[in-house]
């Protein structure tokens, strides 16, 4: 697989903090890419930094196999900030228009895209309407129109569900699954962790500036198992024990064990298999992304950070 | 280029395609105009009627004393200060035995205060009366007098400025008001077109849509277009005014009567001179007509246009850049702007003052150095334009003064660029004088 991106040693400083500070990581071509982070890690500043709004102070952007070069490069680049914004006395239609031709397509491109989108999405018949006539969910799907009209190579979506009804964020999130099939790479940028692990190949977790994670969704739930497991039983044995788990919690006829070191999940197995109690279900526990996240992130005074560095 | 070509297009068209600018366009000539008929009608009708008891010493007064339809003067008995109220005046003037000429003050006192107009009404009537006396006494006929005042203008001064080898006619008057009409107007669009761009940015940056701009075009661009289209919009406006004006000049002199209009060409081809016993006898109106025409003539008009458009786009570029770096570091307080204003609207409101200063004496040296200054010199150089180049502007002042607001507005607009770019992306705090300065000056 082809690298879209590659970022190496990125950092950026401001007056009083290192926004980002020494991150790399490299994104491949076609994935949905999750950049995890609390407020005010510095996802923003990276994000920015990648868009080209931003010359990182040190490190290197590879963009396509070549060196970043915001100025030619931006046009295959489609970013929906999280805070969204549309000229709200513009018509839609214009403003689609608009935006289309400063990302560098023609007119009669522009408004051949701009009709299969607005065809595609329901919005044709609001094409004459003000952005200061629609609701919040309706500019929500109009500013991700205009961000990925122009076929971008890679899309950067900061909150992109934030505001739509779960109709509207379904329909978007089929869109976004389409344009990763049809070759475009993702980057979706958010602290909604249910959303990431159901849509993300591969996510990247910042902190105070940092990178503290970066792997495959999949990777990063093994690296941080707790060797937990549920063990589903038709009665519960009056006695149990083991040396090969500890018991950690008892819902009905549920057990939750934690493997004790130098055992296998087999060795619980064993055990009940033993004392012929039959087993309706064994599954491994792995932790949620949730979970994760805030096991790494609490305790590093991330929000009195955020707090400081709102402004810059 | 093609980029900042699309904003310049979005900018202009959004505004000029917008009704409240064509009915501003049309609106204001036809508002400047009834303010000054209001004004004029204002000062003409609703004076209040004065009558006044006279109580004179000297005994002349009563038979030289002039009524006029506000102020009626009469010299009843038995009157004084405390009772002139009851007895239905409205003011008293006691006037003491004149000795010779030595100065005497009289004294008026008033049910109300006298406005100023009244006054000096007054005073005049007054003063004219003793003149009237004193023209008696020595055996001089008012309407004598007035006859030889009224012949005696037959002598003119025509003042003529050396221009190279020949000479022309030059009118102090009318380079007055040309160069104090186009300070005016370069010093209110200032105003106008420069809110406007501070608007604009302002409305990018709240509405949050800045930072889809940046993600698709340089800061410097989305500034520059909306700087260049809302110039655009402003010299529009002016076309708009300088047809609407063509246009009503013309209309007015289907107004005229027909035969005026002749005695007006033929006023023309004869110079000005007043064809006697030809077929045609130019009358009052027609004097009039060729002589506003005739002094309008004497202006340098096509140097004056191209100057007042140079200075009029380098003026609004010098400072509109200002005001869209104030614009970009402004946060949803509309009062922060006010005080961020305040350094911008200070140098234009100087500047005003020395070009009001500079149209009544064009060549003092700080007149003269405020038409270099690119701060003052949009305005202080028009109002000394229209007294003349190279007679009062010598060509090196003009160039020097071209040169430097060139120069003045690049580096204004490469500063405020960095202003804009780190401010537009920017919410939440108040932002200091210093930390802009900052900004402005910080590389890359």
């Amino acid at each position: 697989m082809n690298e879209i991106l590659r970022l190496s040693n990125l950092k950026k400083h401001y007056a009083s903090q290192k926004a980002v500070d020494d991150i790399s990581f490299s994104i491949e071509q076609g994935s949905i890419f999750g950049l995890l982070g609390p407020n005010g890690a510095g996802k923003t500043t990276l994000l920015r930094m990648i868009t080209g709004i931003f010359y990182p102070d040190s490190g290197n952007i590879q963009f396509d196999g070549k060196p970043f070069d915001p100025l030619n490069d931006i046009i295959k680049i489609g970013y929906m900030p999280e805070e969204r914004g549309l000229y709200k006395k513009m018509k839609i239609g214009e403003q689609a228009l608009y935006l289309a031709q400063l990302k560098g397509l023609s007119r009669s491109d522009a408004m051949q895209k701009i009709k299969f989108w607005f065809n595609r999405m329901e919005m044709e018949s609001w094409w004459n309407k003000k952005v200061e006539d629609l609701s919040k969910g309706m500019s929500q799907k109009l500013q991700f129109v205009t961000t990925v009209l122009h076929e971008p190579k890679l899309i950067i979506l900061d909150e992109p569900f934030s505001g739509l009804d779960p109709l509207n964020a379904n329909l978007i999130k089929e869109e976004i699954y389409g344009l990763a099939q049809r070759g475009s790479t993702v980057i979706f940028s958010t602290h909604r962790m249910e959303q990431v692990e159901e849509i993300c190949n591969h996510i990247v977790l910042v902190n105070l500036g940092k990178k503290v994670l970066d792997g495959t969704v999949a990777d990063i739930k093994q690296q941080f198992k707790e060797n937990k497991f549920s063990i589903q039983l038709s009665s519960l044995p009056a006695e149990i024990n083991s040396n090969a788990f500890t018991i950690v919690e008892q819902k009905g006829n549920e057990l939750i064990v934690q493997i004790n070191e130098n055992f296998m999940s087999n060795d619980v197995l064993k055990y009940f298999l033993q004392q012929n109690h039959s087993i309706e279900s064994f599954r491994e526990i792995l932790p949620t992304l949730n979970q994760i996240f805030i096991q790494l992130v609490e305790g590093t005074h991330a929000t009195a950070r955020a707090f400081e560095r709102s402004v810059n | 280029m093609n980029k900042i070509f699309i904003i310049i297009q979005r900018e202009y068209l959004s505004r000029v395609k917008n009704k409240r600018f064509l009915l501003t366009t049309l609106l204001t000539p036809i508002i400047m105009v009834g303010f000054i008929a209001g004004a004029t009608f204002l000062s003409i009708s609703g004076k209040d009627e004065h009558k006044i008891a006279v109580i004179d010493q000297n005994g002349f007064f009563k038979s030289n004393l002039q009524n006029t339809k506000e102020i009626i003067f009469s010299f009843p008995e038995n009157i004084d200060t405390t009772n002139y109220i009851t007895k239905g005046f409205t003011d008293i003037i006691l006037i003491p035995k004149f000795e010779g000429t030595a100065k005497v003050n009289y004294i008026i006192r008033s049910k109300k205060r006298l406005g100023l107009n009244t006054e000096s009404n007054i005073s005049d009537k007054i003063n004219e009366a003793i003149e009237d006396k004193m023209l008696q006494d020595a055996g001089i006929q008012r309407s004598q007098l007035d006859s030889i005042r009224s012949k005696s203008q037959f002598a003119e001064l025509k003042s003529m400025e050396e221009k190279g080898d020949s000479v022309q006619e030059s009118n102090a008057a009318l380079s007055y008001g040309i160069g104090f009409g186009s300070g005016m107007l370069i010093y209110i669009t200032m105003f106008i077109y420069g809110a406007m761009v501070m608007r604009g940015v302002m409305e990018e940056k709240t509405n949050r849509i800045a930072e889809v701009m940046v993600s698709s075009v340089k800061p410097f661009q989305l500034m520059m277009g909306k700087i260049i289209g809302i110039g655009a919009v402003g010299l529009t406006q002016f076309f708009m005014w300088i047809i609407l004006i063509g246009v009503l000049t013309t209309a007015a002199q289907f107004f005229i009567p027909h035969d005026v209009m002749q005695q007006v060409s033929s006023l023309q081809q004869s110079n000005g001179q007043i064809p006697t016993g030809g077929m045609v006898q130019a009358g009052d109106a027609a004097q009039k007509i060729y002589k506003l025409q005739h002094t309008m003539s004497t202006a340098n008009w096509p140097v004056i246009i191209a100057c007042f458009i140079f200075y009029f786009l380098g003026g609004y570029l010098f400072y509109a850049s200002l005001f869209a770096a104030v614009g970009s570091v402004v946060n949803e307080d509309p009062q922060d702007a006010q005080s961020l204003m305040l350094p911008i609207t200070m140098p234009i409101i100087f500047s005003f003052i020395i070009m009001s200063n500079a149209v009544q004496d064009p060549s003092t040296s700080i007149a003269t150095w405020a038409s270099i200054i690119p701060f003052s010199s949009p305005m202080v150089m028009m109002a000394r334009i229209a007294y003349g180049i190279p007679g009062t502007v010598p060509y090196w002042q003009l160039g020097l003064s071209m040169l430097s607001l060139i120069g003045g507005f690049l580096l204004t607009t490469w500063l405020s660029g960095k202003i804009y770019r780190t401010g537009i992306l920017m919410y939440g705090k108040k932002v200091s004088w210093k930390e802009m300065g900052k900004w402005a000056f910080r590389k890359n």
